[in-house]
């Protein structure tokens, strides 16, 4: 007996006798006896829960102080986002395809669509992708539905996991990427205007930009829109409590990754994809989306909607294979959002702000590094710098810190989380102070 | 009266949740960023107390109902138990507070993980080659045709076009082919299973390969696997393994060993993780040997007892922003590791769970094939159509006993559709309860069909109306706000 099998050996004669057959094999006759397992599985060896805990608590990864974002961020993170999203009404229920018995779920998600619509500025949401990447691959095929040309134009420098994953996408469908070289670590004009000649699908733009810099696109988008091509525009949501929203600036599609909405670093996932859009293009949107109705007693309610466009309804015909995907992370999300809420949210980016700039500075006067850009920056900032910072990077694990990532031998990209102090950064360039002589 | 109020609907000017850190960094007079930078307005977030939150989310939480509530036996879903102790180690820090771009020298146990987690599940399937960097089933499904699409382009191949499915797949099967380009030839099945003539006329030169899932949705296993196996490999296609039906193989027979030469498998289905109201889950992929250089990067290497990632450049790409969802692995690596070789058992007792609610119904329920199931069986209504009551209505009134229904309306190949799963953690009594609640739903049909078309009478919620939630629709709170209620 195991305790995830409750069937005896009592339970099981009685229940074959019901079923009439003599023994479990004659259930099993259609397996052909050739591929019929014969062995048992070789596998590592059992252990209990206690020898489980010791086994992974001493297999874990090395916790360290991080000014490192570059797509995955850490932010003061309320306590009741894990005590609410573990309840099981919440963690353990399927998608909620009875809806009168998942209103807690469908809820949620419309809360969920309700905060990110209000971030983006967009007039619609689905209720989550798998992460950004993912999503702004779905977000680009929107485009190309759309406007029946299978060529997409990559403005703005984006993460490089971001890049890689459309490169993934954009070459097993069939359409055609054209990425552009950043300048000055902005977008190119020039060479995007020359792009603009031959026929394309969508422009992608993203702010903060890989380099954390902020660069509006309100200048391109009349220009991309009288081509009759989408505006699509990648932006880590906790900034847009503060930026301009896409909306604002033109944007027929805004997406990316929420994990900076109350998620932790997770060693890459699970995270949070999000996809808002206008409601011109609502048809073509990948993904659940959950809308309000009312019930038999005329109360409020909330229901999966527009399914119309989903792989269950039209297989082949489907705008995307997508399911339901990340729900309990949109929780969290929400969770996070309304903690944070209206003001909390603004406060936290400028405070983000605040301490990148303090970390710049003091980086600055150790007279190791400089500023790479002149642009504007948000919460992130690209330094270049006359020590090695892959092998600064490997000084300062050894001090229990994780430094910025580095994008190059002598460049590397810093964040300022609003969870950090003075004294945190005192301490780094402390640290990097003790390092640097061994460095060169 | 239901707790029906959002979140916004709490809210106040002022209200605050949250505290942020002291940072000891004075502020100067210049502005941090130009206002210009600036929105017009502050998004319209709720403003509220943290106790007001926790309140609202413990309220709205009882409105749904999770496997521990209750029987869940959504057929091909494999709603099992979910471990408390895997929750527990994924929520170490040492997992969750790692940054997926640290170095490699503060994450090897981490890649370990990884690496001794694809080899254990090429055990189980009888494949050579596992990524877990797929997110979930249908993300599994779309790089397992990336998968066969890079071979197939390796090798000059460049005719391969089209994609042959049964019509009982699954619907995410022909909406993975359709992103890739793919043309689906859809194959009629025949007594419950693919048909092999079909199959046969289906395939040539053009064909990239089959979709299949074994056992299939309707419950029955693909007794002609082998044949079909080498009917695709002849004209030189490659057979996919659905893995979403995979929880009845265990301890019985391995994709691997069918022929199967690319699948993927959800970790929150077969290995128990939580579903999550819908994600977070996990599709591994697995391939068999001669498909490995195609799996998708990075892939976790080790060298020297040390772990590293590769990124090989026949690799079919990059398929997510990291590694897939960590957490989720955890979670299954937990899974099998204490199970262990009680996996051997999975199988077999799912398989007697669905036979026996199969025998239990079989005389009011009309079942689609009466023969032996595997881990799921499907009834098209009732045997006694005289009430008038459908499918849905079952469904309704099932919910009124406090567990959720079976699938219903699916596979398409029934109009009146009931699909149980019932799974091997549950007990021959929450099976009884089961069937006296089915046979009790059945007597009512004939004795208050009103009841049962009315249904469900004890949820918070009624039926809800779904044309007008289409025709007119309201996807958030502020388009909410203009419309009158009433």
């Amino acid at each position: 007996m195991f305790k995830y099998l409750p069937l005896t050996e009592a339970d099981q004669q009685s229940m074959l006798k019901v079923i009439r057959v003599q023994k479990m094999d004659d259930l099993l006759h259609d397996i052909p006896a050739s591929i019929r397992l014969k062995k048992p599985y070789q596998i590592l060896p059992r252990l209990s829960e206690s020898q489980l805990r010791k086994h992974l608590k001493t297999n874990q990864g090395k916790v360290l102080q991080s000014f490192r974002g570059y797509g995955v961020y850490e932010h003061e993170r309320p306590a009741i986002i894990d005590a609410i999203s573990s309840r099981q009404e919440f963690l353990t229920s399927y998608t909620p395809y009875q809806p009168e018995v998942a209103q807690g779920t469908l809820q949620y998600i419309f809360e969920w669509q309700s905060m990110i619509t209000q971030l983006t500025g967009m007039d619609v949401s689905n209720a989550s992708m798998y992460d950004g990447p993912t999503a702004l691959s779905e977000a680009m095929m929107m485009a190309v539905s759309v406007t029946s040309i299978k060529r997409i134009i990559v403005a703005s420098a984006l993460l490089p996991q971001a890049e890689e994953v459309i490169k993934t996408y954009a070459r097993h469908r069939g359409v055609s990427l054209t990425i552009l070289n950043p300048k000055d670590g902005l977008i190119d004009y020039a060479q995007l205007m020359k792009e603009m000649e031959t026929p394309f699908a969508g422009v992608i733009f993203s702010y903060p930009n890989r380099f954390g810099l902020i660069e509006y696109f309100d200048r391109l988008s009349p220009l991309i829109k009288a081509k009759k091509a989408l505006v699509i525009s990648y932006n880590d949501p906790f900034a847009l409590a503060r930026l301009k929203t896409p909306r604002e600036i033109g944007a027929d599609i805004v997406c990316g990754e929420a994990q900076s909405l109350g998620l932790n670093p997770n060693f890459g996932g699970p995270y949070l994809g999000y996809l808002t859009t206008l409601n011109e293009w609502v048809r073509k949107m990948p993904g659940r989306i959950c809308g309000y109705t009312k019930d038999n007693r005329g109360q409020r309610g909330f229901v999966l909607t527009l399914q119309t466009r989903e792989q269950h309804i039209r297989r082949e015909k489907a705008n995307s294979n997508i399911c339901s995907n990340q729900s309990l992370l949109a929780l969290q999300a929400t969770i996070y959002m309304s903690a944070l809420g209206k003001r909390g949210l603004v406060k936290a980016f400028d405070q983000a702000c605040l301490v990148t700039r303090y970390l710049v500075d003091q980086l600055i006067q150790t007279g190791l590094f400089t500023k790479t850009y002149k642009a504007s920056y948000a919460y992130e900032c690209t330094l270049t710098a006359k020590v090695d910072v892959k092998k600064l990077e490997k000084a300062l694990v050894q001090k229990g810190i994780l430094f910025g990532f580095p994008i190059e031998q002598n460049q590397v990209v810093v964040y300022g989380s609003e969870t950090k102090t003075k004294e945190d950064i005192d301490n780094l360039v402390q640290a990097i102070k003790e390092v640097q002589h061994d460095l060169h | 009266m239901t707790y029906t109020k959002l979140v916004f609907e709490l809210s106040s000017p002022g209200r605050v949740g949250y505290q942020l850190a002291e940072t000891g960094i004075t502020k100067t007079n210049q502005p941090i960023l130009d206002a210009s930078l600036f929105r017009q307005e502050p998004a319209s977030l709720p403003e509220v107390s943290e106790l007001d939150i926790v309140r609202h989310y413990t309220k709205v939480s009882q409105k749904n109902i999770g496997i521990e509530s209750g029987f869940y036996p959504l057929g091909s879903c494999t709603m099992k138990y979910n471990p408390k102790i895997n929750d527990e180690m994924a929520s170490l820090d040492g997992f969750k507070l790692i940054h997926p771009t640290q170095p490699l020298e503060t994450i090897q146990p981490l890649l370990k993980i990884y690496y001794d987690m694809a080899n254990m599940l090429n055990e189980v399937t009888g494949m050579g080659g596992t990524s877990l960097n797929t997110f979930a089933g249908a993300h599994g499904e779309l790089v397992g045709l990336m998968i066969m699409k890079s071979y197939h382009e390796a090798r000059g191949d460049h005719q391969r076009t089209k994609v042959v499915i049964p019509d009982s797949a699954h619907g995410t099967n022909p909406a993975s082919a359709m992103m890739l380009g793919y043309e689906t030839i859809t194959i009629k099945s025949k007594n419950g299973r693919v048909d092999v003539d079909a199959i046969k006329q289906a395939l040539n030169h053009q064909v990239a390969g089959i979709m299949l899932t074994n056992p299939n949705t309707v419950g029955l296993f693909e007794k002609d696997i082998l044949t079909i196996a080498k009917l695709v490999h002849d004209v030189g296609g490659l057979l996919y393994y659905d893995g979403a039906n995979l929880n009845p193989l265990l301890g019985l027979a391995r994709p691997g060993d069918m022929g199967f030469d690319i699948m993927h498998m959800n970790l929150h289905k077969t290995f128990s993780t939580p579903h999550g109201g819908g994600g977070p889950g996990s599709g591994p992929v697995s391939v068999a040997k001669h498909l490995v250089p195609y799996l998708p990067k990075p892939v976790v290497v080790k060298d020297n007892n040390q772990y590293r990632f590769d990124y090989p450049s026949t690799s079919c790409g990059q398929v997510g922003g990291f590694y897939g969802n960590f957490l989720v692995v955890i979670r299954a690596y937990s899974y099998i590791r204490t199970v262990a070789q009680d996996l051997m058992n999975v199988g077999p007792n799912a398989v007697l769970n669905a036979n026996y609610i199969q025998a239990s119904l079989k005389d009011l329920y009309k079942l689609v094939a009466d023969q032996p199931c595997m881990h799921e069986f499907v009834m098209n209504g009732l045997i006694d159509q005289t009430s008038g009551v459908k499918t849905l209505d079952i469904a309704k009134r099932c919910l009124d006993f406090g567990i959720h229904a079976p699938t219903i309306y699916f596979p398409l190949l029934f109009d009146q559709s009931i699909m149980v799963e019932p799974t091997e953690v549950e007990s021959k009594e929450t099976l009884d309860e089961f069937i006296k609640i089915f046979r009790r739903i059945a007597q009512e049909a004939s004795t208050a069909p009103d009841v049962v078309k009315t249904a469900p009478h004890h949820t918070p919620v009624g039926r809800l109306d779904e044309v007008s939630a289409a025709r007119t629709p309201v996807l958030h709170y502020q388009a909410l706000t203009k419309i009158k209620e009433n």
